[in-house]
Parts: structure tokens; sequence; C-alpha cells
């Protein structure tokens, strides 16, 4: 038996070593009362939300300007993210794992995750509120699962398409691993599957939550002529601040949005990230690690590591056993009695729940056409018109912030130390949601003369200019110093350079930006066309104001039509020119 | 003799393609592992020895053919078996314990029972004191020592190794060697049989009771002979040398019957009726290097020595010399590596003339080579699409392979300036051939004069 050199054995202080900590254990009482407080804190919030959702339905909701009330309000936007986010996780691990283990219905639910993932979710907010408001007529609870349901819509599939992804791109040999050493499923879920997923679930979280703003923001503000489908929360009151021109409420709402917007970013996934280095799949300890001081205070808690120990640990110990003891006499049974190969019933269960659903389709599909029937030509034009015009604005819009966004994210990422500079500040502006921000633009454009027709173009590139930055700089950042160096010792033009290198160096990147800008402008278009400020209904002709409009007077068909239409424009958006220009990214633009 | 642990009947492994055509990767064999052994199972890449060691694991269904566990149908027990991986699978965000007890936990072990018997595998490998470490801390080595930890620790009957210091650097990869042999003679280990997968020959025949050779295209057993000698084993021993010659010449001569062989090599090798040529993976420059080192040596040598001399393994060398071997620039007979005079034209030229010899030699026993010019030359366009070769070459072997052969085939054929390659448009076009341009321009010249 080889013996490892003193240095190697039981040297004590190995634990240090193992995992450096920064912060030891100072204030273990205080941080167990502050567990404590949070408690009840958190219990007081759900009767609060209880005591809103169970009540009746308000025919003018009222938005008390007051800053005493924005607590309260940015209390009730952040309970609709939290249980829209949880929702979406756990549908996005079911459907992401149902995904990569059924290799029957695997492209079907990857092309749907696909088609999904395009729709632009704005388009269904009018139709799906008036829907919710009729099944819940007595409470306001209907409009909350509206709100909820869309944010769900919006955040769930990009997580699962990342679970999914990331289960089929797990090595071959861990897999194997678990297959040869008799994991359980639960087991094989737990210490393989999760684990490698965290790291993208955690990015895809962050990505999520910022769309969810973006679309809660217009959940809350949702006034179409005489029906107020408004919420209580950030959104309502800055948009109320807008319409009573309220400087000082603006201001606070603004204050409050950021600040809000901040405390996740630090108290959530900056401890949440730091906490997914463990499951980094690189072999090697990276350099650069996020810190987070609350992840340190959390694993140093006292009572969290009690309550772990009394609770948690023994439970799964005894649902491990048991598994393994079913396991066994599976085993044994199938020892005496060996199966056959697939049973009938596993044969025969797919091909009814197939016949169901096609029936139900069918269904729908029969009533949805005979909605769709008394539509007159003249109508169809009008919807035509109406989706160039968006079609138009879109296009603009994508490349005004193409146009500032390209030179500008490339002199960042060509400078280390304006990168360093800029980028928290980028980050800021860019979580901000775009659309909460709308009514005062707005009232700043009016003031000014203008209108919805430039308001409309300032909104999509609100929301969506961030994206294309962000990745413009990592691209540029990207290219590798000897390309440059190169262009620099053959004297390149300026021209030249562009054209030859920086270009094509940040094509992909410059490619997922615009797929994302696009549909965050198309997105936009429900709202940035058609606004209630003031009393007074701002349109501009395009395909999202004729939806909110036939919302409005409650024209199902043009309803119908016109978020058929949209998702249509996108769908093809996507298959036509971003995926050939994705295919194009990854083989000619590839670096390395 | 005593009964086999593990038995495989006529285990075979195959593709369906579309049209009729089975893609074989392994022909029928039979195997069997037997307590009291260390076998290895030898053979270059592309061999299908992964592919057998999962059958006989019970991770993978063989297409024909059965495994028997103590004689019973595989599918309907569960294998005492274990797997060191040659990547080690260790799961990053456990600890060095966590990963061992893993398995345990899987068995549904008590926690203290877990703990203890972890303890003391981690001891056993010498670990000890790194229980709290993650993989990301340790090297290569003591990640592979968790690796074996994790395999023992369930005490299998049979612990299967697929190439498992091939990831590490030589010196470790001895030391760990030596352990396992430790372990293995003084019986620290309940198992009762060890199957290592290798390309390393070498390595095979430092630690193996009983060694396997595999041949490829498609895979089967070559020759399975014992080796006799005893523990330790010197590498520098005439007798130690001559095994790995050995070896070395099954390996060289893949369509003949092995010399001197101990037992019936073909049990069941089905050879397809047309076997379609197989470009070996080498590049001109490799081939090249090659041919110089020999005329180095005196033009003649062992293939052996040629390989210590250069520290290339089987993967390494093998498709190097059968390359030169397809273009005639090599003999190999009785596993010495002999330069033809067109071999030594080739090595001594300058760049242009060796490109002319290789140009030659190519179009002369090079069959994808010869059809992809005469395509080009055909067509009216002079062009002929990459697809189309594809398709052809997918009928014989399997998707990642047939796009090896057209890279080596690419670029083959663009260092002998047969065709030249659009990679954008992935079209064969004709070679743009300046000495060609200057010759006519040489001969327009003459005629006006003349």
């Amino acid at each position: 038996m080889m013996n490892f050199p003193q240095a190697f054995s039981n040297v004590p202080g190995r634990e240090t070593l193992a995992r450096s900590q920064v912060f030891r254990r100072t204030w273990p009482f205080f941080i167990d009362l502050c567990v404590a407080a949070i408690g009840l804190a958190v219990f007081y919030g759900i009767v609060r939300i209880c005591m809103l959702w169970a009540g009746p339905p308000s025919e003018q909701m009222v938005i008390s300007l007051s800053p005493r009330a924005l607590p309260q309000y940015a209390f009730y936007s952040l309970v609709r993210i939290f249980l829209a986010y949880v929702l979406s996780l756990v549908f996005a691990v079911g459907y992401g794992y149902l995904a990569a283990y059924n290799t029957r219905i695997e492209a079907f639910m990857i092309a749907a995750l696909d088609i999904m993932q395009s729709i632009p979710v704005l388009s269904f907010l009018p139709p799906v509120m008036l829907a919710m408001i009729s099944l819940f007529p007595t409470r306001h609870m209907g409009v909350e699962l509206g709100a909820i349901f869309l944010l769900f819509t919006g955040a769930v599939w990009n997580m699962a398409f990342s679970f999914y992804s990331s289960l089929k791109s797990i090595p071959r040999e861990l897999r194997e691993a678990t297959n040869v050493y008799r994991y359980s499923q639960l087991q094989t879920l737990v210490q393989l599957e999760l684990p490698y997923a965290a790291i993208g679930l955690v990015w895809n979280s962050v990505m999520s939550v910022a769309g969810a703003w973006f679309t809660l923001m217009p959940c809350e503000m949702l006034h179409l002529g005489n029906k107020d489908f408004r919420l209580p929360g950030l959104g309502s009151y800055l948009q109320t601040a807008s319409d009573q021109k309220n400087g000082a409420a603006i201001a606070w709402g603004l204050f409050t949005m950021v600040a809000i917007i901040v405390a996740i970013d630090q108290l959530i996934w900056r401890p949440l990230i730091a906490w997914s280095d463990k499951f980094k799949f690189e072999q090697v300890e990276s350099t650069q690690r996020v810190s987070s001081p609350l992840l340190h205070l959390l694993t140093n808690s006292n009572a969290l590591a009690a309550i772990s120990r009394r609770t948690l640990k023994p439970m799964s110990e005894a649902i491990y056993a048991k598994l393994a003891q079913q396991r066994v006499a599976r085993v044994a049974r199938l020892a005496e009695h060996p199966e056959p190969a697939e049973s009938t019933a596993s044969k025969v269960i797919p091909w009814i729940v197939l016949a169901i659903a096609a029936v139900g389709v069918l269904y729908a599909a029969q009533h949805a056409i005979a909605l769709i029937r008394p539509v007159t030509g003249a109508q169809y034009l009008e919807l035509l018109k109406g989706a160039a015009a968006t079609f138009l604005r879109v296009n603009l819009s994508l490349l005004l912030a193409a146009a500032w966004t390209i030179p500008v994210g490339v002199a960042i990422g060509f400078n280390p130390k304006l990168a360093r500079l800029a980028q928290p500040l980028a980050q800021i502006a860019a979580s901000v949601p775009a659309t909460a921000l709308f009514p005062v633009v707005l009232l700043l454009l009016i003031k000014f003369g203008g209108g919805l027709g430039v308001g409309s173009i300032a909104l999509m590139l609100l929301g969506t200019q961030w994206y294309i930055l962000f990745n413009v700089i990592a691209g540029a950042m990207a290219i590798p110093t000897d390309l440059k160096e190169v262009a620099t010792l053959f004297r390149f033009s300026r021209v030249e350079r562009w054209k030859k290198v920086i270009l094509p160096g940040i094509f992909p990147f410059l490619v997922t930006g615009m797929v994302t800008a696009s549909g965050g402008a198309w997105n936009a278009s429900i709202i940035a066309e058609y606004f209630n400020l003031d009393g007074k209904t701002l349109t501009i002709l395009g395909l999202g104001e004729q939806i909110t409009q036939a919302t409005a007077d409650g024209a199902f068909p043009i309803i119908l039509l016109g978020t058929i239409c949209i998702s249509l424009m996108v769908v093809t958006t996507n298959r036509l020119v971003w995926r050939p220009l994705y295919r194009l990214a990854e083989t000619r633009y590839k670096l390395g | 003799m005593p009964e086999a642990i593990i038995r495989a009947q006529r285990v075979e492994k195959y593709y369906a393609q579309p049209s009729e055509n089975r893609i074989q990767v392994i022909a029928p064999t039979d195997l069997s592992i037997v307590p009291g052994e260390i076998v290895a199972l030898l053979g270059p890449s592309g061999s299908g020895k992964s592919t057998l060691l999962r059958m006989l694991t019970g991770l993978s269904t063989p297409s024909a053919g059965e495994v028997f566990w103590h004689e019973k149908p595989i599918s309907t027990v569960e294998v005492n078996v274990s797997i060191v991986f040659q990547s080690f699978a260790l799961f990053p965000w456990l600890t060095v314990l966590e990963n061992v007890e893993a398995v345990l936990k899987a068995r549904g072990m008590e926690p203290e029972e877990r703990r203890r018997r972890s303890l003391k595998m981690l001891d056993t490998v010498g670990l000890d004191g790194f229980q709290a470490a993650y993989p990301k801390e340790l090297s290569g080595g003591m990640r592979q020592r968790v690796g074996f930890a994790r395999a023992l620790v369930v005490e299998p009957e049979v612990l299967f190794m697929d190439e498992p210091f091939s990831a590490l650097d030589v010196l470790t990869a001895d030391n760990l060697r030596s352990e396992l042999l430790e372990l293995w003679e003084n019986k620290t280990i309940p198992t009762r049989s060890i199957f290592i997968v290798t390309h390393n020959i070498e390595e095979a025949v430092l630690l193996a009771d009983r060694i396997i050779v595999l041949g490829r295209n498609p895979g089967r057993v070559r020759t399975d002979f014992k080796v006799g000698l005893p523990y330790p084993r010197d590498r520098k021993a005439t007798q130690f040398t001559q095994l790995v010659d050995y070896v070395y010449k099954v390996l060289t001569q893949p369509d003949e019957a092995p010399p001197d062989l101990p037992q019936a090599p073909q049990a069941g090798a089905a050879p397809r009726t047309n076997p379609y040529q197989m470009l070996p993976h080498a590049r001109p420059g490799g081939i090249a290097g090659l041919l110089e080192l020999l005329i180095d040596h005196g033009g003649k040598d062992d293939i052996y020595r040629l390989a210590d001399d250069l520290a290339f393994e089987i993967d390494d060398l093998l498709p190097i010399v059968d390359a030169a071997r397809l273009l005639g620039f090599l003999k190999v007979t009785e596993g010495d590596a002999e330069i033809t005079p067109i071999g030594t034209e080739f090595a001594n030229s300058e760049i242009l003339h060796q490109k002319e010899v290789f140009r030659k030699a190519a179009v002369e026993n090079v069959l994808l080579l010869r059809q992809i010019v005469r395509a080009v030359e055909t067509k009216s366009d002079g062009s002929v699409s990459e697809e189309f070769f594809h398709d052809v070459l997918d009928e014989q072997f399997s998707e990642e392979e047939t796009l090896r052969q057209l890279e080596t085939a690419i670029s083959w054929g663009r260092y002998a300036e047969l065709f030249d390659f659009d990679a954008g448009r992935r079209r064969f076009t004709q070679a743009q051939r300046l000495s060609g341009e200057m010759d006519e321009t040489e001969e327009a010249g003459v005629e006006s004069e003349g």
C-alpha cells in the first residue's frame, strides 16, 4: 500500500483549503433571530395577499399616489412575479424531463417549445384578461390569475429548454456510472441531473424574471376603454402618477422600481450565482468567482444547518432505503417471471392519449374557424395593413438599436476600463423594465409635441436595445487579440478593420442579440400601439393596436385572427431569417 | 475449468441501414471471463472494444447473441460489477467521500455503515485525509483513485476498466498500475476477476493474465492468448518484449491469419464479401516523417522499436504505417517495416516532387481518390457535391467514420493537388494547378516559335 508523503496526510485545518471561507460565524444568534423575523413577515404577507385576492373586483381601481402606499404595491408586484416563477420552474423541469426521456414525443415537444417561445406573450394580454374576468366575475382573483398565467407563459419556455438541453448533454460516462451503480431515478435526478442543469437554470431564471417584470407592468396597467383591468402594483402606480402628471410620485415610483431590481439582484441572484459555481462541470478551479456575503452568512447559519439535519436528512435516508428495497424486490420478481418486452397497457395508453388530444384539437380548430368565418375581406385587409405597419416598426427599431449599440458596444468591448465602468450602469438600466417607464416617456413626448408614432418606436427601443448592446460587448471582448494585432500590423484601414475583423467577429453574438430584441419588440408592440393615458386612448395603426381595440370592443373574431397573425409573423421570421443566420454564425463565423 | 462469471455467446453489434446493408461494429464473438484472471482487451480505436465492454456489463444490449451472468441471461439478473472510467466520471459537486458513499446509498445502506466502509476504502487507495475535498481540487491520479475507491466499495465480482490510465501522465499511470496489482495479489479486494480495455500494448502485457486482441472493420477477436509471466513484470525482459512484438505483428497484418496461434481466432468472423477500402487517418506530413525516420534507421526496422523511439501508441503509429503501406511506400513483413524504392524517392525529394510522387501513388492505390478525380473530370462544370460520396461511403461505414474518411480524402487530395474542395459550398472542384498552366504556356510558346 502506497503511502502519501507526510504533507498530504491528515493535516489539521484541511477544511480551510477545501472551501475558501471568507467570513466565520460571528453572530449566530442574531442570524437565527433574522430567520425567525423573516418567517413572521412571510406569514403576514400571505394573509394580506389572500385579503386582496378574495375581495370583490373593483370596477375602477383607485391607486393611491402617496409614497407610503408604495411598499404595499411593490409587495403585490413581487408576489405575482414570485408565484409565476415558482410555477414556471416546476413546469419547466417536468417538461424538460419528459422531453429528454421520451424519444417518441421529444421532437414534437421541442418544436412546440420553440414555437411557444417565439409567440409574443403580450399579444394574449387583452384576451386572457377578458377571459379571466368572465371566469371569475365576483372576485378580484381572476385578473390576478390572468396576470400570473401570462407571466408563467413568458417565463417557462427558456427554462424548459435549458433543462432539456442540460439533460441531453450530460456526459455519457456519468450516465453509465449511475446505471452500473444502480442509482434509482430519484437519486439520478437529485445527484446528477439537477446539479448538472443548475447553472443553466439559474441564468435562465434571471432572464425569465427580467422578462416577467417586463410583462407584468402592462398587465398592471391594462385599461381598455371602460374596462379597467388594472392591478394594484408598481406598474399601475407609475401609470397613475403619469396620468396625473405628478412629478414627485413618478420619482418615488421609479426610485422604488430601481431599488427593488437592485435588491433582487444582490439578495437573490448574486448568492444563487455564487452557489451555482459549485456545479460547474469544468474540472479546473476558475480564477474569477462571483462572491456573495449573503451566501456565506446563510451557509454558516446555525438554524438552517440544524433544520437540514433534523428534517431533510432523515427523510432522504428513509426514501433511499425504501427505493433500494423496492429495486431488490423488483429484480427478484424479474428473475422468477421474466416480464414480456412491453406490456399491452403501455402500448395502448399513448395511442388513447393521442386520440383524445387529436379530438380536442379538431374541436377547437372547428370552433375557431366558425368564429373567424364572419370576418369580411375588408377586415382582413385592415389586419394585413396593421401587420405590415407593425412589421416595419419592429424592424426600424431593430435598425436604430443596432445603429447605436454596435459602435458603442464595440468601443466598450475593446476598452476594459470603459467596460468596467459601463457594465454596472448598463445592467441597472437594462433590468428596469421598459414597460414601467412607458407612461413617463409618453408623458414627456406629449409635452414636447410628439405622439405614439415616435413613442411606439421609443418603447420598442427601450425594451430591446440592451440585449443587442450586451451581446455586442460580449462579442467584441471575445475577438482574439491576435486578430486585432494582425489588423494593426498590416495597417488595415478603418473600413477594412470593420469588414474583416470586427463585424465577422461579433456576428454570432449580434445574431443572438437581434433575435431576442426582435421577439421583445413584437411583444412590446401590443402596448406600444394602444395606450391609455389620463383618460385618453392613444393609438397608432398596427397589429397590436388592432388586437387591443378588438378586445375593448369585444370583437372576438378579430382578437383571434390578430393573435394568430402576430404569432405567425414572429415564427415565420424566426424560421426564414434568424435560423439561417444562426447556421451561418455556427459554421462560417465561429471562432475556434 | 472454473465456471465463467460472465460469458458472451456470439454477441454481435450492428447498425441496420435503410438499404438492407448492415454496418457491423462487432462481428459474432465469443468471450468468457473466469474467476482469478486479469483479462486485457486490446485493440486500435474503432475496434469496438468499448462497445464490447458495455455489452458484457449489461449497459448496452447486443444486436444478436446473448450474454450470461453465472449462466443466467444478463437481462434477467442484477450483475455485481463496477466500472472505472477513462474520464473518471466523478460528480464535481460532491466531495470525495460523498462520491464514494453515493453508490452505497443507492443500495440502501445505513449512513454510519456507509461512512465506515467508504472511509476504509479511501484509506486502502491512499486517499486518507482527502474525504472533504472536491474533485476539482485533486490531480488526475487522485481522481482516478476516487474512481477506484467507488468501484471497489461495492465489492464487485468483476471489475471492469475502460482505458482507466489513458488520461493520466506516464508516471502516475505506472504508479496506479502497480498499486492495482498489489491490491489484486494481496487479495485486499474481494473482486474475483478484472477486465481491462486498453489500447496500450505495454500496459496489457504488464497487467494481464490473458490478452484478447481485437481487429477492426469489423471488430472481431484476432487472437486470445495467456501470458504466463510472473508478477512483477520487467519491461526490459526478453519475454516481455517478445510478447509486445507479437501483438504488433498481429495488429499490422489485419487481413492475414495471425502466426503461431494458441487458439482458433476467427470464431464466426464474417468478412464482408467486398470489403470497401478504408482510408487510414494519417496526414501526408506524418507519412513523410515516418519514412524519413526509417531511412535514418537504415531503411528497415522493427515496428515496436519505431513506436518506442517516437513514444507513439498503436493508435498514433498504425494509421501512418497503414497509410504508407497503402500508397506503396512501405512493406510490412513479420512486424518489421521496410521502405520501398518509391518510398525512398518520396522521402528524399523536395516539396514539389514529393507531391508528384504522392499524386501518382494516390491515384494508383486509393479507390476513393480515383473516384473523386474521375467524377470531377467528367462533369461539365467540373464540380461534384460532397453529398454524393457521402452517400456512397455511408453504405459501408458509420456516420462518424464516413465523415472522417471524407476529411482524410480531402486532405490527401488537396495535398496532392488532385482536386480542390470548396468548404463553403461543400463541393469538389478541379485543381488549379500552377505548374500545369505554365506547361501549357510553354508549349504554346514553343509552337508559335516553331
